[in-house]
């Protein structure tokens, strides 16, 4: 097995905050160090507010989970300060091959889409991009920053009150009181936090188990992402082959939902499926196996009070379209801003509920997603079957029916329409910048567009005129003055402009559109700050 | 807005319908059953505006008939 998972990574170290005869209040505490608690509290780090993460456990998280990163996810990680090294480490992979009963109905080459500083996802095991994070605590850490992550730290108890939130947590050394004027719950599926508040967790759409091999490959086997819809080696069923780094490929066997689980996953079981997979002469180590089960379902609400929910705490969908630690990663890029300004006095709590909003809106589109995605790879009745059946023998002969096979659809940034944030469209611009948006990448030369936006209110100005600065009830917006000559490709003028000849965006620290016009028009942008920090 | 046609519009209607028998000759009924939703596929794409096609689906449904 993997040595990363043995590794320690915050090993237990005693905190004053055991010592303490009254319990210690921090501004803020992460429940839970996945991929999701580790980005809020970087977020939260880096904006200053000091945040304590406590985890149960010392290491990356166990087993192999994520393997697939959105462009979103690494734009934001950008914003954390990890995503060069992880899209260097991560596999780029553009092709792919499509196989239904017994034979291969196509194969694809995605056409790289242009204008973006990041790839529109990148393979990458959990651990690296988990790792990635913590290491980047660290280097704030040594630079200063108030942040914490406390090892082996488990919380046993929650008492919400109406200025703080108490919690028990037990250590290898005994159980200490801590409290937190916010509590960020990121403590994953089975969320101890959602549990000892007694809140709901509903909506559970389908129900199916998965069989997880790595298998790793010497041999020159292509980087491609191979999909199988009921082959004779897993009938009424789905496989996907997918790379990751180090040679290691994954294999997703759907196994329906009543299985003998402990059969299934012997190895001379699982081997002669890999077989029938790869081929009989292709050599193969596996270095992991497991099972897993999957639910559809969110919870009501994802702020309750001063906790907040964030990732599988709060949601859980399928794996089909790699939405799980993509969307976590999303809700705290929405959140920390807001808790910030809420935390600076700078606008009221009642943002924090535009949090939830927004993100159930993104927990409800993923459930959809993956749903659609499950009913065409598991159909659930006869006619859905031969529909199924259709559409993937009309791909072996014409291109049209291919974007119908739904093997999965990648995620990609939810637009909060209908948000209490946003502010009425007043440009006559293109539907992918409309408000409520997150803002595409698009080059400006040798850069690009998204870094200049980043952690701030931003009045982006395409040929049109705007003071540097305008202030609105202590929140500042900068101005970032551009134009379509600024790029060459035309991307920022497809992108921003579309029919208009100029433009002024309001751009939310989380890089979302909050509104646009055709020109600076003072208070039009001054309500439109106002209604983006929740005070309208 | 596009408006699906429910009057009168195949070419030569009943050589039409003689085709659409004729390709299901000699199929047992699940074959049959896919031909027929490969065809739906097939016409659905060549229709593509999506404010047609959601009336073809309620007109087939008999929806408001
Ligand atoms: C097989 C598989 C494939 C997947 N593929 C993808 C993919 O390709 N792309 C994608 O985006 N997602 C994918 N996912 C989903 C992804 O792994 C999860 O969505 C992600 O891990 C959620 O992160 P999280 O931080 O919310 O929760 P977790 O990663 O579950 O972390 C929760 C943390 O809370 C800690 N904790 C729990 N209870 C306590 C307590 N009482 N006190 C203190 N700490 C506690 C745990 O130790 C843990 O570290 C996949 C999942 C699986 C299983």
């Amino acid at each position: 097995m993997n040595k990363i998972f043995e590794t320690p990574l915050y090993a237990y170290q005693r905190s004053p905050d055991q010592d303490a005869a009254t319990p210690v209040r921090h501004k803020a505490i992460v429940v839970g160090a996945g991929p999701v608690g580790l980005a809020a509290a970087i977020d939260l780090a880096q904006q200053g507010i000091a945040v304590v993460v406590l985890d149960e456990n010392d290491k990356v998280s166990f087993g192999s989970r994520a393997i697939c990163f959105s462009q979103r996810t690494l734009e934001i990680a950008d914003r954390l300060g990890t995503g060069r090294q992880m899209v260097d480490k991560g596999v780029l992979w553009d092709a792919g091959k499509v196989y239904f009963d017994d034979r291969q109905v196509y194969e694809f080459n995605l056409q790289p889409d242009t204008g973006y500083a990041n790839p529109a996802f990148i393979n990458l095991q959990q651990y690296y991009f988990e790792d990635a994070l913590v290491a980047r605590v660290r280097e704030l850490q040594a630079a200063g920053a108030p942040i914490e992550i406390r090892g082996h730290n488990k919380v046993d108890a929650i008492g919400t009150h109406d200025t703080h939130v108490a919690l028990e947590v037990d250590t290898p050394e005994g159980p200490y009181n801590v409290e937190a004027e916010w509590l960020i719950a990121c403590d994953g599926a089975s969320s101890p936090t959602r549990r000892m508040l007694g809140l709901d967790f509903e909506g559970r759409v389908f129900e199916d188990n998965f069989l997880i091999a790595d298998v790793v490959m010497e041999a020159d086997f292509p980087s491609e992402r191979w999909f199988w819809f009921d082959p004779p080696f897993n009938r009424g069923q789905s496989a996907l082959l997918h790379k990751q780094p180090d040679n290691v490929w994954r294999i997703d066997l759907q196994l329906g939902w009543d299985i003998d689980k402990e059969h299934e996953k012997r190895p001379e079981n699982v081997i002669p499926r890999l077989k029938a997979m790869l081929g009989e002469d292709v050599e193969f180590d596996l270095e992991w196996v497991s099972i897993y089960t999957f639910q559809c379902r969110r919870m009501d609400r994802f702020r309750h009070g001063r906790v907040l929910f964030a990732g599988d705490s709060a949601h859980q969908v399928s794996p089909f379209g790699a939405r799980g630690a993509n969307s976590g990663v999303q809700d705290t890029d929405n959140l920390c801003w807001k808790l910030k300004l809420v935390i600076d006095g700078q606008a009221p709590e009642l943002l924090l509920d535009s949090y939830s909003h927004e993100r159930v809106q993104a927990a409800d589109e993923n459930i959809t997603n993956s749903t659609r995605s499950t009913d065409f790879i598991t159909p659930k009745s006869e006619m859905s079957r031969l529909l199924r059946d259709a559409v993937l023998d009309l791909s072996e002969h014409y291109d049209f029916a291919r974007p119908l096979v739904n093997s999965g659809r990648l995620s990609t940034p939810c637009t909060y329409t209908g948000s209490s944030l946003n502010s009425a469209d007043a440009l006559n611009g293109p539907e992918v910048t409309r408000p409520g948006a997150a803002c595409p990448d698009a080059p400006l030369g040798d850069e690009f567009l998204l870094p200049k936006l980043a952690g701030k209110f931003t009045l982006l100005t395409i040929d049109a005129d705007a003071p540097d600065r305008i202030e609105e009830g202590g929140i500042e917006a900068t101005r970032l003055a551009l134009s379509v000559k600024d790029d060459l490709t035309l991307e920022l003028k497809r992108r921003y402009l579309g029919g208009a000849t100029s433009a002024v965006y309001l751009i939310r620290p989380d890089q979302h559109v909050a509104a646009r016009r055709d020109n600076y028009e003072e208070n039009a942008f001054r309500q439109a700050i106002r209604r983006a920090t929740g005070k309208e | 807005m596009t408006d699906l046609i429910l009057t009168p519009n195949i070419d030569n209607a009943d050589d039409f319908y003689a085709g659409l028998l004729s390709v299901h000759e000699g199929l047992d009924p699940a074959q049959s059953d896919a031909l027929n939703a490969r065809l739906v596929l097939v016409l659905a794409n060549h229709i593509g505006n999506s404010e047609v096609l959601a009336q073809a689906l309620d007109a087939a449904a008999l929806k408001g008939r």
